[in-house]
């Protein structure tokens, strides 16, 4: 029973912290293009210009 | 990459070419002020959709100076690229943009911003979905540990923890369903989402004041996940119509938005076409279209006016001659009057009829509504009359009202809110692999009832572009010096001939293009022309349906080239698909009756109608609507009430804007198959959505009686109810794991854009 005084919580701070991490994620517009994503990881270019 | 075979669009680049000048104009009026000389604006180019093209897009912007990002979302089909006002003291030219992008073979168009308002409720959707799945999963776990048996002080903790879970839970997670079920209640009707917030209301009151007072059971697991699953329902849903929307309001055309007023001084301005009023003079390059209804001043050229009342042939005008808005400028620039200010312009008009022939549509009510107005009545009578069972039986207050909660909470729409919108999701998602965009679900549901398909002729049955049909006849000699003249041109018989003929030699001498006749060569052999048989022969002879050419040396004819429109690929087959599948078909056209009855007889469409106006488009669609529900495919201006008028309507990507406005799907690939393949998915959805409604029904008939009877404990109602939720997902996955009859290699072969990313 004691143990639970710190798990419960250590439980549902680990989980909010999951929740936070997925809202911040949605807010910084990285579920905005998937399928772009999905694609993305196979280029192996740095992003800058091809010279 | 062979995937890149972007049918749509190659043809536009040189499209853009006569309007260079106003699309440079227009884009710096619709970019986007982002401060410190940067600008931004956001293009929708339909045609990418692999890695390649991402890499090919953004590298040909990269490579600019003056663009400082550019970054392609291939989910939405747009680019929307971050570029400086001025570099080294010189003004930036956005047009530039749209050049490298249309040099790459892709389409562009402008994106037009003002739908964005969806997506800010898509987030709060997402964001309540996460809230209640992260209370639910933690509410489980809870639970999971009551169930397999703790004793009194713990399970009183873990209660007491899940209802402090619950709570704000339940508050921010349900206010959608609170808001809703509020709003019906007060017009004095109720929908699906009354029996929701009564139920996640009751099981949580319930459980708190069991949980006061020490009892066994508590719902606030089952209230918590009913939520959660609903959400996803509703999100799935708002997604899907929010995708489609954006992607069909990303194709407004690039023009008209404005055109050049001259000025009594001579000077001239680019001014946006709500502002254009009647009396005003107005410069119409060639390649531009006409933005308003008018008058031609001066100036010679040929119209094509296809989108405006399905004539295929262009027509010439000249000074005297009314012209009306939205048709295409060939050949001549033309300087015009305004004759009457958009709002009263025949697009005006055509939006008068759309709003008239409304009515069908907007008495539809969707399945998911239907379902609803008997389920949720049955639900409130039925716990209700185990509340007045159990009263009557045992006289116990509590124990009824537990067990009238445990039914509702059983027989909550969980599995039914899920049935219809991932079916619809999915099947959406295959219908966008395939081509084929849909607004709305009910669109789907609509599709899937129909018994009848009317096309319209030009730019749907047919590609809108005329091809020589005679090259066999023609001395190969005067075929090239026909092309050779003919890439002076931008007139689509001109384009035609270009397209015909192998790589013509170049013709020396003087050449120049008479607008509104032809093209004439002065050369040392004589005097070459290409037009009319008044304008190369001087001579007026016998015309027949389809379009000539004549090649004239000196007046005496050389050849004489026939043309006519092509059909669209695969158009056979679609109709004989259509016509496998019981759907009778018609055309309704507001061209002439000889090219209508040629058409008909060579697809072996047996009922057509010619030369109607969009009056009496309308009017034909409602007259079927009598014995028929009707398909409409469609393209032009002319067909955008008729579009509206019908049960369901289709356009094809390149449809005039107000047509594609008006359309409930739009595709974007040439095949005709496009049509049949969404009938087939839409009839397939519909079908799984009725497996699911009986899925869900037949969960009711085991787990009600569960219920009733008092044996329905949380543990109980938990997996019931996930169960069936389970099972209408699997279900409707199982559209998504057919390979799509409209798969890419049933396009018709274009040279594929070279990747330049890729491949190095």
């Amino acid at each position: 029973m004691n143990t639970l005084v710190y798990l419960i919580p250590i439980a549902l701070v680990l989980g909010g912290l999951g929740l936070a991490a997925f809202l911040w994620a949605l807010k910084s517009g990285q579920y905005e293009d998937l399928d772009g994503a999905s694609w993305r990881v196979l280029d192996d270019g740095d992003g800058r210009p091809h010279a | 990459m062979s995937c890149c075979a972007a049918t749509i669009g190659i043809a536009s680049v040189e499209d853009g070419a006569g309007q260079r000048q106003t699309a440079s104009e227009e884009l710096w009026l619709a970019s986007r002020v982002l401060g410190n000389g940067l600008r931004q604006t956001d293009l929708s180019v339909p045609g990418v959709h692999c890695g390649a093209c991402i890499t090919t897009i953004e590298s040909a912007l990269r490579v600019r100076p003056e663009i400082e990002r550019a970054r392609v979302n291939l989910s939405s089909r747009r680019v929307s690229i971050v570029w400086k006002e001025e570099v080294d003291g010189r003004r930036s030219d956005p047009g530039a943009f749209v050049r490298a992008i249309g040099e790459r073979g892709y389409e562009t168009h402008l994106f037009t911003p003002g739908e964005e308002e969806g997506d800010a409720v898509l987030k709060q959707l997402i964001r309540a979905c996460a809230v209640s799945g992260f209370a639910a999963a933690n509410i489980m776990l809870l639970s999971a540990s009551v169930w397999s048996g703790a004793d009194a002080a713990t399970r009183d903790l873990f209660h007491w923890i899940s209802a402090l879970i619950a709570g704000p839970a339940l508050i921010y997670a349900g206010r959608f369903f609170y808001q809703s079920a509020w709003n019906a209640l007060r017009h004095g009707r109720t929908n699906m989402d009354v029996p929701i917030a009564l139920a996640v209301t009751l099981s949580y009151g319930m459980s708190l004041y069991e949980t006061i007072g020490h009892g066994e059971h508590a719902w606030f697991d089952a209230s918590v996940t009913l939520l959660f699953f609903l959400l996803t329902g509703r999100t799935l849903d708002h997604m899907m119509r929010g995708r489609a929307r954006s992607a069909i309001s990303g194709l407004a055309r690039l023009s008209p938005r404005g055109a050049t007023v001259v000025h009594p001084d001579g000077s001239r301005e680019y001014r946006a076409i709500e502002e254009i009023k009647a009396g005003e003079q107005l410069m119409i390059a060639a390649g531009e279209r006409i933005p308003v209804d008018g008058r031609v001043l001066s100036g010679a050229s040929d119209l094509d006016r296809s989108v405006v009342n399905g004539e295929s042939a262009p027509a010439p005008v000249a000074a005297g001659d009314g012209v009306q808005a939205g048709t295409l400028n060939l050949t001549g620039p033309l300087l015009l009057e305004a004759t009457a200010s958009a709002r009263h312009s025949f697009l005006a008009e055509i939006m008068g009829l759309m709003e008239a022939a409304e009515g069908g549509r907007a008495r539809y009510r969707r399945i998911a509504d239907r379902a609803a107005s008997y389920y949720s009545p049955a639900v409130h009578l039925l716990a209700l009359l185990t509340f007045i069972g159990w009263m009557l039986v045992e006289g116990d207050v509590r124990h009824a009202m537990l067990i009238a909660v445990a039914v509702l909470i059983i027989t909550c729409p969980c599995a039914l809110g899920l049935a219809v919108p991932v079916v619809q999701v999915v099947a959406a998602g295959r219908l966008f692999q395939g081509g084929v965009m849909v607004k709305d679900g009910s669109a789907m549901e609509r599709l899937a009832e129909i018994d009848m398909v009317l096309f319209d002729k030009t730019g749907t049955l047919t590609v809108g572009e005329p091809r020589l049909v005679n090259a066999h006849e023609i001395a190969p000699r005067a075929l090239a010096i026909a092309a050779a003249l003919a890439a002076h041109s931008r007139h689509p018989i001109a384009l035609a001939l270009q397209k015909a003929s192998a790589a013509a030699p170049p013709l020396a001498g003087d050449i120049r293009e008479i607008p509104g006749a032809g093209i004439e060569a002065r050369t040392k052999d004589g005097v070459y022309r290409l037009g009319s048989r008044v304008f190369a022969c001087g001579a007026d002879g016998a015309t027949n349906g389809q379009s000539e050419a004549i090649l004239s040396l000196d007046g005496r004819e050389l050849a004489c080239l026939r043309f006519e429109d092509r059909l669209r690929p695969a158009a056979r087959e679609s109709i004989k698909a259509l016509h496998s599948r019981g759907l009778e078909t018609a055309i309704l056209s507001g061209d002439r009756h000889p090219v209508v009855a040629e058409i008909g007889r060579r697809l072996g469409i047996g009922t057509w109608r010619a030369e109607l106006s969009p009056r009496g488009k309308v009017e034909a669609c409602t007259a079927a609507a009598g014995s028929h529900r009707a398909l409409m495919v469609g393209d032009g201006i002319n067909d955008a009430p008729a579009l509206r008028a019908a049960h369901v309507s289709m356009a094809p990507a390149t449809a005039a804007d107000v047509g594609r406005q008006a359309a409930d799907f739009v595709f974007m690939h040439q095949p005709l198959t496009a049509v049949p393949f969404a009938i087939e998915t839409s009839r397939r959805a519909g079908r799984l959505i009725r497996q699911n409604f009986a899925l869900a029904i037949g969960y009711n008939l085991i787990a009600v009686p569960i219920a009733i009877l008092g044996y329905a404990t949380p543990l109980v109602a938990a997996v019931a109810m996930s169960t069936s939720s389970l099972i209408v997902v699997t279900n409707a996955l199982r559209l998504a794991s057919t390979a799509s009859t409209n798969a890419f290699d049933r396009m018709e072969p274009v040279a594929c854009p070279r990747p330049l990313g890729i491949g190095r």
